[in-house]
């Protein structure tokens, strides 16, 4: 029986790739552990290797093919004795098995999600944009970001683990080596409370460093630098000291990776003075904030998530596109209830706010961009509108951004809620690994649903 | 094996220093060691009146004397060069002195005033001078030693001729971030002086007790760094160690540690009993190697009389009472301060959130 070789998934999040190269033709003899291909995915070129002993029957999908899904069969292979003519052949084009998805399905970075100027409903000053404009990844948004800034500003650099010669863990900080070089790109050792510390000095020596985590998980190694030497300084030498720099880096849930690299960290950092967090949605927000967080004289605290790198958006042709840290946006106009929420968590609520329109109920979605300086005018102003609230993250329920929202409309617009304000979160347990388990820990669109449908049913008029 | 071919064998961060020589060569002009001895005379002056002002309830948490280790900074600072940076811990007072810090801004600090360097919201462990290059003054042990680091690589990165030292204790040795900051100094060659203030305590342990295998000095060897010992009540000795290890950095070489043997006559902080050690250990110490009787002693063989001393006397002394009145009479900040300096605002119209 002739074995598929299938396209394989080269990282918790891959969904597609392109298949590079074959490095065997049609007849070739290949053994357990020979290199048969090379593909590239959104983050790295990796190679292939034959799992069986055996000879390869037929390649199925041709060197230079874009967008092989994963587990779609690519070649079939021959065991001893056998022959092309006992290869049963897959419907072409079809994947052999459904693509697996472990994280909700509103993570498809597809033409489906609508492009940002067209669901803005009410539109702020920096999306105010009517030139043109081209549909880009988030990733390649923040990679951008940091060229135009880094062109603007020679003091401007960057540094971390694999962000030079491997071009970033993730791919962010592709050809930014190649443009600038190595001494305002730069590779570390794995060390990062030491270079979070150097980038804090640097700082204080009126360079602007750009850091990059290659998870926010990790900067827990550092997390002292950040806030005892990055966020305080400046208070404590009654401003002398200011520490121009961003912290920046995937943050929250990846897929299937457990509890210490699935963590969202937004309250953590949004909890101490002196530091700005800003948590981006969209590859326009991504690429004005980041612009942003660089030029700003503070400590800015820039959440990624890994899920969304390989999104598209529509994204102004304008070098100078600035989003600035502190402004919400309301990216859809709704009357029954106000869904706040950010990063990953404003495609789930744009989905939720979909499925609440075919059940009749009109929902506003605020995706926040920032959580500190949080924007709690604009929250107030729809909550005094819709009088009902939704929250929405990834991280823990338990003094999470979520707490505080409801706790600042308490305050500022009490009189106006008619019902009791809900929160949307990840449970309050450590990420599991198993796939149906950990679906259970992440809020999904049908808990915003649930939630919305809540807040408003038993509190109509 | 005896006890003393032990000690002939290994030269353990408690054994006496290997001492580099203050010859005659590097003899500095009698008025530079005049001007050592006036600035070590104010720290010394200085650290006593804040010892005195801390047990009068002026001052208020922690407060690290620096008496007894005088020699190191002055030696240090007397052979850098404009633009030099300096970053220490806590054990700060001395530092800021010797950078040229304002005496009264210094003590005002201490007393938590608005005329203090950080308009009160430091304190003793939190003091900066840009101005005049001291960039603190900080609080966790270790964590000034990455970010000492990171200044040496924004001279390199602009092309500044200058070096930034790092002061640490024997106690932040053990932190890991000093060996992350040791890696990237020596892999990048940045211009950095490590100097290692061994003052044989960290806090009540000693150093023989946290510290193992060689000399402090050596704990760079791992990275290609070179080291030395050095007798860090010797302010001359400390000066030539201070002058090769510059001229190392300087000339490209990448980083150069310095462990300086030296000892504090106070406890940890005031709050302090320090049992851990005799009273016969501190006062052999204030006898046998006091750093300014020491350089009293070398002034007086180069014939600086006594009248020219006694002034000196009398100039540090007036300094640190004029400082005391000024911590006393600056008044309290204003409670507005209490909302001031978290952020810096934006100069940038483009990146201000429209309301």
């Amino acid at each position: 029986m002739a074995i598929e070789i299938k396209m394989p998934a080269l990282s918790p999040t891959m969904e597609e790739g392109t298949l590079a190269k074959w490095l065997v033709v049609d007849g070739d003899d290949v053994r357990s552990g020979d290199v048969i291909a090379e593909i590239e995915t959104d983050k790295a070129t990796m190679e292939v290797e034959a799992i069986e002993d055996g000879k390869i029957g037929q390649i199925l999908v041709p060197a230079g093919t874009q967008h092989v899904k994963v587990n779609a069969v690519i070649a079939m292979l021959l065991e001893d004795g056998e022959s092309a003519s006992d290869m049963k052949l897959p419907t072409p084009d079809a994947p052999a098995e459904p693509v697996a998805a472990p994280v909700a399905d509103d993570t498809n970075p597809s033409a489906e999600t609508a492009p940002m100027a067209e669901t803005v409903a009410t539109p702020t000053a920096e999306t105010e944009w009517s030139g043109s404009s081209t549909s880009l990844t988030v990733r390649e948004s923040l990679r951008d970001a940091m060229a135009e800034e880094m062109r603007r500003d020679e003091n401007v650099f960057i540094m971390g683990e694999e962000v030079a010669e491997y071009q970033g863990a993730y791919k962010v900080t592709q050809g930014l080596l190649d443009e600038f070089g190595s001494k305002r790109v730069i590779d570390t050792p794995i060390t990062e409370q030491g270079f979070a510390g150097l980038g804090v000095g640097a700082a204080f020596g009126e360079l602007r460093p750009i850091v990059e985590f290659m998870t926010f998980n990790f900067a827990m190694q550092a997390i002292d630098q950040i806030i005892n030497s990055a966020a305080k300084t400046l208070y404590m030498s009654g401003g002398q000291m200011g520490c121009p720099i961003v912290f920046r880096g995937p943050n929250g849930a990846a897929s299937r990776v457990a509890a210490q690299h699935s963590q969202c960290f937004a309250s953590w950092y949004a909890h101490c003075p002196g530091l700005k967090v800003v948590a981006p949605y969209s590859a326009a927000d991504a690429k004005g904030l980041l612009k942003a967080a660089i030029r700003d004289p503070n400590p800015v605290i820039f959440l990624e998530h890994e899920v969304l790198y390989g999104q598209s958006f529509d994204v102004p042709d304008d070098d100078d596109w600035i989003v600035p840290i502190g402004k919400a946006n309301i990216l859809r106009s709704g009357s029954d209830v106000t869904i706040v929420a950010f990063s990953i968590m404003v495609g789930r609520a744009l989905e939720a706010a979909d499925r609440l329109a075919e059940q009749g109920i009109s929902a506003e979605v605020i995706d926040l961009r920032s959580i500190r300086p949080l924007d709690s005018a604009t929250i107030v102003e729809s909550v005094k509108k819709t009088s009902r609230l939704v929250t929405c993250e990834e991280g823990f329920p338990f003094a999470g951004i979520g707490a505080e929202i409801a706790m600042q409309v308490m305050e500022q617009a009490f009189d106006w809620l008619d019902a009791p304000i809900t929160r949307v979160t990840g449970k309050d347990v450590p990420m599991p690994y198993a796939a149906n388990l950990e679906a259970l820990a992440l809020p999904q669109i049908d808990d915003i649903v649930n939630a919305a449908r809540t807040t408003c049913d038993g509190f109509k008029g | 094996m005896t006890a003393k071919a032990e000690t002939k064998r290994k030269r353990g961060p408690g054994r006496p220093p290997k001492t580099v020589g203050s010859g005659v060569n590097d003899m500095p002009p009698t008025e530079d060691l005049v001007a050592m001895y006036k600035d070590m005379l104010l720290i010394r002056r200085f650290e006593e009146k804040a010892g005195q002002l801390y047990g009068m309830g002026q001052i208020g948490g922690f407060c690290h004397l620096y008496i007894g280790q005088e020699a190191v900074v002055i030696g240090l600072q007397s052979a850098s060069k404009l633009g030099d940076t300096v970053v220490t811990s806590y054990r700060d007072h001395g530092h800021m002195l010797a950078c040229g810090m304002d005496a009264d801004g210094v003590m005002a600090e201490l007393t938590g005033r608005e005329g203090g360097y950080s308009r009160g919201k430091g304190g003793s462990m939190h003091m900066f001078s840009r101005e005049k290059n001291f960039f603190g003054g900080h609080g966790i042990v270790g964590a000034q030693v990455p970010i000492g680091v990171g200044l040496a690589f924004s001279h390199k990165y602009k092309n500044e001729p200058n070096v930034c030292m790092t002061y640490l204790g024997d106690g932040a040795v053990n932190q890991g971030q000093v060996y992350e900051s040791f890696n990237m100094a020596a892999l990048w060659s940045l211009p950095v002086v490590f100097v290692i203030e061994n003052n044989q305590y960290g806090m009540g342990t000693k150093v023989t007790r946290a510290a193992a295998g060689r000399a402090l000095a050596d704990r760079g060897m791992a990275y290609g760094i070179p080291g030395k010992q050095v007798d860090g009540m010797d302010v001359l000795a400390v000066r030539t160690a201070a002058l090769e290890a510059l001229a190392h950095c300087r000339d490209g070489n990448g980083p150069y540690i310095l462990e300086m043997k030296t000892y504090r006559y106070r406890g940890h902080s005031m709050s302090d009993p320090a049992k851990y050690r005799t009273r016969e250990e501190v006062d052999a110490m204030r006898k046998q190697h006091d750093p300014i009787d020491q350089i009293r002693d070398l002034l007086k063989n180069q014939h600086v009389d006594d009248a020219r001393l006694k002034e000196i006397d009398s100039a540090v002394k007036a300094t640190v009472t004029k400082a005391t009145e000024f911590a006393q009479t600056s008044p309290e900040p204003d409670p507005s301060e209490l909302f001031t300096d978290i952020l810096l605002p934006l100069t940038d119209n483009k990146l201000v959130a429209k309301v």
